[in-house]
């Protein structure tokens, strides 16, 4: 699969309608070669869809898909030179696991020798540390080694691009952690593109080195998972990807000062990039610290509840006239026993942290 | 007030299973006895069983051997024409009919059920007697065509009167056949067909044998279809066992052929089960 092309797939102004039903709009995309990319959003945004256009199950209604620089629309899932993880895994379950793991394998044409398949099936098989398992019947395995079976069966074909839809959905929180961390291995090792659709923020943030956060069937932003997380594009992806405290703001016409419903006047740091007028303004919960209570800062509330995460505390605080905040502290921070239920508390952070969007945009 | 949970336990199982043991007890178990036990007496002088304990039923089976060929002949036949017709059909209503659409085709497929085997296999009488088919072929100068009476007339009216048989349980395996495990063939390299051989056909095996085992267990017993269109030419057992029985009343020998056929069809399905097992991978064969 090697070519001078800098990208494995671009997808050029694809568009995806069931009947009346506009599934994906007008979406352009470039995965570079050898990239993580998570597609990232709600249920119903359209990120499966675009999968399974990559992989052939759906054919855009308009525009087209590339794969490695050729042209994919009419081509069938089967002559296409990436495979994919399902989500339930769709393991065969009149095969084994050295059956499924080959099934690919033996499709080839020209065939390949039976030696040369009992290599690679063992070699895929020891990529995804299942060595020893070759004979087991598929349901007689738990979740995670079912998991594994498909990824072995779906690299053992050497596929330029992996795409994996919702992998790890059907996992418990600790497998989940750990399958996170090996994905990544197994894709340094393997040096192909992956593409990942997933619902879960986390996973997305975690494993992918770009994520491209979708709603309604659009792109929201593309970025890396840090860009994506600090400079959210959008009211949107600030509140999918990570949690956000909102509140309503007037802009005054130096674009530097807004103004809070209380009159109170509020700092961003620099002159934003927005009209003056209404705007909308997100605080992450970590990016805020409680003091006692001064009277000097702008947000000041009472706090309600203490929740002990273990690695750290959340408070939610009420503050008058705004609603509930949500505020987050790391034990390190020597803050966690600062505040307690019923305590008066200022909310302080740094002006860097006010992420400030159109009040228009929808999220 | 002092019954235990396991004392419990049994008396639930024993209410449900119960009249249905009582019923195949009396009805199935008690009969198939005595019809062993007939089956090595003797015929009575003037006709019905008399005690006795002698192979010479056995040794007879012989003289119905065109009986027994034609029904270990035609039974499996009718049943591999059937599937061979029912599965394309069966695929079709699974698998390319308009969900909206499958409803109506499937009960399309029961709608024969409405109306009695026996009228419509008089009307197959009709149909391939001397007034019907051949004399259409005579007008158009093809002559002496002989339909009815032949195997071939026993054939039709066995694929047309178990064909829904056959249908049902195979597009039932095929209904719940996961759509994914088409796509996940596709996307590993495989073509249509191959998918169709490699992961279609082999997940659809258990409905097949069903219906295979379904309608060749029908058919082994099969009286009214060889006795309208196969006149007294092409028989089956079972009309060897109403000959037996009604007209010459020879109990023993009709019994020694009824157990031999039990234990033929005994044989045969073990022997089928055992292949779809291995096939299947599984052992969600129904009916056995």
């Amino acid at each position: 699969m090697a070519s001078a092309l800098p990208n494995d797939i671009e997808f050029r102004s694809v568009t995806k309608a069931y009947g009346a039903v506009t599934a994906v709009r007008d979406i352009n995309l470039a995965i570079p070669k050898g990239s993580f990319l998570a597609l990232l959003g709600p249920s119903g945004c359209g990120k499966t869809t675009c999968l399974r256009m990559i992989g052939g199950f759906e054919q855009p209604s308009e525009g087209k898909i590339l794969i490695d620089g050729r042209e994919m629309n009419g081509v069938p899932a089967y002559r296409r030179p990436v495979n994919m993880v399902f989500q339930h895994y769709a393991l065969f379950p009149h095969f084994n696991v050295e059956q499924n793991v080959a099934y690919g394998l033996r499709q080839m044409r020209p065939r390949i020798s039976e030696t040369e398949i009992t290599r690679r099936v063992a070699e895929a098989l020891s990529m995804v540390r299942l060595d020893g398992f070759a004979k087991r019947r598929t349901h007689e395995m738990s979740g995670g080694q079912q998991q594994r079976v498909a990824l072995a069966r779906a690299i053992v074909n050497r596929p330029a691009v992996l795409l994996l839809d919702e992998p790890l959905a059907a996992l418990d929180k600790k497998l989940r952690s750990a399958m996170q961390i090996e994905l990544q291995t197994l894709q340094r090792e393997l040096g192909i593109t992956f593409v990942l659709v997933t619902h879960d923020q986390e996973e997305a943030l975690s494993m992918a080195d770009q994520v491209c956060v979708m709603s309604a069937g659009r792109i929201r932003q593309i970025g890396s998972p840090q860009a994506v997380y600090d400079r959210p594009a959008d009211l949107f992806v600030a509140d999918f990807v990570g949690k956000i405290n909102r509140f309503s703001a007037v802009l005054d016409a130096d674009r530097l000062t807004a103004r809070l419903a209380d009159g109170r006047a509020l700092s961003l740091g620099t002159a934003r990039d927005l009209a003056p007028g209404r705007i909308e303004l997100a605080l992450r919960p970590e990016a805020i610290r409680l003091e006692k209570a001064d009277g000097e800062h702008p947000l000041s509330g009472i706090v309600t509840h203490r929740i002990f995460l273990g690695s750290g505390v959340e408070y939610a605080v009420q503050v008058e006239g705004f609603g509930d905040f949500l505020v987050t502290s790391d034990r390190s921070s020597g803050e966690t026993g600062l505040a307690a239920p019923g305590d008066a508390v200022s909310l302080t952070f740094g002006p860097a942290a006010i992420h400030a969007f159109h009040a228009s945009e929808d999220a | 007030m002092a019954l235990t949970q396991a004392t419990r336990k049994k008396l639930v199982t024993l209410a449900l299973v119960g009249p249905a043991g009582l019923w195949l007890g009396l009805f199935l178990v008690l009969p198939f006895i005595a019809m062993v036990v007939f089956s090595f007496g003797r015929r009575a002088p003037e006709g019905g069983y008399q005690a006795a304990f002698t192979f010479e039923q056995f040794a007879n089976l012989g003289s119905r051997a065109a009986a027994f060929a034609n029904t270990l002949m035609l039974a499996p036949v009718g049943a591999l024409a059937c599937l061979l017709i029912a599965y394309p059909v069966a695929y079709y209503l699974a698998v390319k009919a308009a969900p909206r659409h499958r409803l109506l085709l499937v009960s399309l497929v029961v709608v024969p059920f409405w109306t009695s085997l026996l009228v419509r296999t008089y009307a197959w009488m009709y149909l391939l007697g001397a007034r019907g088919i051949p004399h259409l072929l005579e007008l158009i100068g093809i002559e002496n065509v002989r339909l009815i009476n032949t195997p071939m007339a026993v054939l039709l009216g066995i694929v047309y009167g178990y064909l829904p048989l056959m249908i049902m349980p195979i597009y039932v395996s095929l209904e719940k056949l996961d759509r994914r495990l088409l796509e996940a063939s596709a996307d590993l390299g495989a073509k249509p067909v191959s998918t169709f051989f490699g992961i279609t056909l082999p997940l659809s095996l258990p409905g097949v044998m069903t219906g295979l085992a379904l309608v060749t267990i029908l058919l082994l017993g099969e009286y009214l279809i060889p006795q309208l269109l196969g006149g007294g030419k092409v028989f089956f057992i079972g009309n060897a066992l109403v000959d037996l029985f009604l007209q010459s009343r020879n109990w023993p020998f009709g019994s020694a052929i009824a157990v031999t056929l039990v234990v033929v069809v005994v044989i045969v399905l073990t022997i089928a089960m055992r292949i779809a097992w291995r096939f299947a991978g599984t052992r969600q064969v129904d009916l056995v």
